[in-house]
């Protein structure tokens, strides 16, 4: 579904990416790892296609066809979607006329937005004022509305309180195995994901079948996502054993 | 008192005044448009093209929801229609002054014929427009249409507009103002004076929609008591040669309050000067001025004044633009003065380009480049403005899709 080799990416002018290799297979669902500041957030906007993330070296493919200088929104309609970590505010625009605008067919908005505990957000404007749970909630809306093939989250339980966390961890696991989502009769055409989390809550709600830590750029470590995360608890990245010999 | 003949002088030798701001205009080369069409019964008779064009401003030819309708084109009231509705009177300016003895308390009382080359030729012109008068009490509910067209090519049209809100009232105005397909290289001057007693509210929504060719200078008065409301709405997305407006509210009576709200689009080639003045003469009244614009490639001037003259004054001042295009420029220019100390005004003025984060944010969900900019830039120019008319926020819908601004 996705393959990503040997991917360079440079931000503002510094290389955060250097040289990640990486393939997710149809039906798959991976989590990424790493400390703050590791490149994380920048492979999953690549992968999105977002201009302030330069590839310098390497290529992502998705479905067999090389996305790597593709437009944003042809990605999207590839069926790429992201959950990103900070989005914009947007002034002037309404939650409900861009959930509208994203939709992959005529969704009832008002109707979803109720599942979502967001109606009442439909008429401000996107993610201005909105805390960290609505944020994250208003991301999901969004990505339901837009139904992607392909899940790019990143950290969407990050800042979600202890009362929007089943909500939130429900919609992502519906986000990848909802049948009945809009334009999904065919069950063989299953969803895909790449999640970076810190805590692995949302671990609780959906299956994950691999995992890697990133580092300074690079992929360290691969393997079980409950096994590694096991290991981060436990020991923290520093001595993550693969990790630790890249060091030395 | 000054007497009709000293008036006239004054004008005739102000027809040589030039504007304060925008480019001048050679008025000789604008003959005065034709004043003796031929009168409409019913709006929906007029010819397609030039129902297309009321439309195109927010004037519905059917009248529906509208408590009255005039139709002024080039010089000519064409057609004049109201509802029965109580306390709504509606009349062509001179109908008024004839019938109410030269309307000396209202006609040319705030605008001066002598103010610049345009006042003083509508005034010598002896222009026609709408007298629109609602009695004290009377609460106008659905709003009242005007539309100016202007039909012939190379010619000026003047108009004169009086409104009067009487006590307690409340009255909304939508204008519509545009050219035919043949009269693009026109003159278009609009002198309104707008009176608001004790307790009166009007809300006036204006949609222009010029040729690319067209001048326009409106000279705009308003003048309220105490307690009173009014609210300017102004709208201008399509291509004009020149527009330079500057209305002046003089709020006079306690706690009364302005608003003016503008939302242009300069396109390559358009002088867009918009300015909006507030002085506050009276305690506790409040002004608040908010103005978005984007330029296209034409030159946007967005002026805004404040003038406090009275204690526990509150008002604020906001200028957006965007800048779409590399050729296009833009000038904020707000202004605040104070005569007494206990004032609070502010102002905040903001000029830059749309935030590529933004767009980004929105392909990402499946919206192409066009469309998110459409998106992002109509909510720029509508989000600051609560309230606007359907009508205003249906043409910059219209207006936004067919601007090409993406590219
Ligand atoms: N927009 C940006 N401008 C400048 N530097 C950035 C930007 N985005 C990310 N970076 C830098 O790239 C590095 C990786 O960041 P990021 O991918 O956000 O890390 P993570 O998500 O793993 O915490 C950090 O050093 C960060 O400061
Ligand atoms: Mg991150």
């Amino acid at each position: 579904m996705l393959k990503i080799e040997d991917l360079h990416v440079e931000v503002e002018g510094r290389e955060v990416l250097r040289g990640i290799n990486l393939e997710i297979g149809p039906g798959q669902t991976c989590v990424l790892f790493g400390p703050n500041g590791s490149g994380k957030s920048t492979l999953l906007a690549t992968i999105m296609g977002f201009g302030q993330f330069k590839v310098t070296q390497g290529r992502i493919f998705f479905q067999g066809k090389d996305i790597t200088n593709m437009p944003i929104d042809e990605r999207a309609r590839m069926g790429i979607g992201m959950l990103l970590q900070r989005p914009p505010n947007v002034v002037g625009l309404k939650l409900g006329d861009l959930v509208k605008a994203a939709s992959c067919q005529d969704v009832d908005v008002s109707h979803l937005a109720e599942d979502f505990r967001m109606k009442a957000f439909l008429d401000r404007d996107v993610n201005v004022g909105f805390s960290g749970g609505e944020l994250k909630r208003s991301e999901l809306l969004q990505l339901t509305a837009q139904n992607p093939r392909f899940l790019l989250l990143d950290e969407p339980e990050s800042g979600v309180d202890m009362e929007s966390i089943d909500l939130v961890g429900e919609k992502i696991h519906d986000l990848l195995y909802d049948t009945k989502q809009c334009g999904r009769e065919k069950e063989n055409e299953s969803v895909s994901a790449l999640i970076i989390t810190h805590t692995g809550e949302v671990l609780k709600y959906i299956g994950a079948d691999c995992a890697y830590i990133i580092r300074d750029g690079k992929i360290r470590c691969s393997g079980r996502p409950m096994d590694l995360l096991k290991e981060i608890k436990d020991k923290g990245y520093g001595e993550c054993i693969a990790c630790r010999m890249v060091k030395i | 008192m000054q007497n009709g003949e000293d008036l006239r002088a004054k004008a005739k030798e102000a027809l040589a005044k030039k504007g304060t701001y925008g480019k001048d205009f050679e008025l000789d080369r604008y003959d005065a448009a034709p004043r003796d069409l031929s009168p409409v019964d019913d709006l929906s008779e007029i010819p397609d093209d030039v129902q297309k064009s009321m439309v195109n401003v927010g004037i519905l030819p059917s009248g529906e929801g509208r408590s009255g309708s005039m139709l002024f084109m080039d010089n000519t009231v064409v057609h004049s229609s109201t509802r029965k509705v109580d306390g709504l009177e509606m009349l062509s300016t001179r109908q008024a002054l004839a019938k109410y003895n030269g309307l000396k308390e209202y006609s040319w009382r705030l605008v001066s014929p002598d103010k610049d080359k345009y006042t003083a030729r509508s005034f010598l012109e002896d222009a026609d427009g709408y007298f629109i008068r609602v009695k004290a009490g009377a609460k106008v509910e659905m709003p009242v249409q005007t539309c100016m067209l202007i039909g012939s090519d190379k010619k000026a049209q003047e108009v004169h507009n009086i409104i009067v809100v009487e006590e307690g009232a409340s009255l909304d105005i939508l204008t519509g103002c545009s050219t035919g397909k043949h009269a693009d290289e026109s003159l278009h001057l609009g002198m309104s004076e707008i009176y608001i007693k004790d307790g009166g509210k009007l809300t006036f929504s204006m949609i222009h929609s010029w040729g690319k060719k067209t001048g326009v200078r409106p000279r705009t008065a308003i003048q309220m008591g105490a307690n009173a409301q009014f609210v300017n709405n102004y709208v201008l997305l399509r291509p004009v040669d020149s527009i330079q407006s500057y209305p002046v509210a003089y709020v006079n009576g306690e706690n009364s309050s302005v608003k003016f709200n503008s939302i242009c689009v300069s396109h390559p080639g358009s002088e867009i000067d918009m300015g909006s003045m507030a002085v506050l003469n009276a305690p506790g009244t409040g002004a608040e001025i908010v103005s978005r614009s984007i330029t296209m490639g034409g030159k946007m001037i967005a002026r805004g004044r404040l003038v406090g003259n009275a204690p526990r004054v509150k008002a604020h001042l906001e200028c957006r633009s965007l800048i779409m295009k590399e050729q296009g420029i833009t000038l904020a220019i707000p202004e605040l003065e104070a005569s007494v100390p206990d004032v609070e005004m502010t102002h905040e003025a903001a000029v830059g380009k749309i935030a590529r984060e933004q767009v980004e944010y929105l392909m990402a969900r499946g919206l192409s480049e066009d469309d998110a900019v459409g998106m992002i830039v109509r909510g720029f120019l509508e989000g600051g403005i609560k309230g606007l008319p359907d009508a205003l926020k249906q043409e910059i819908d219209e207006a936004m899709s067919s601007a090409n601004l993406g590219n």
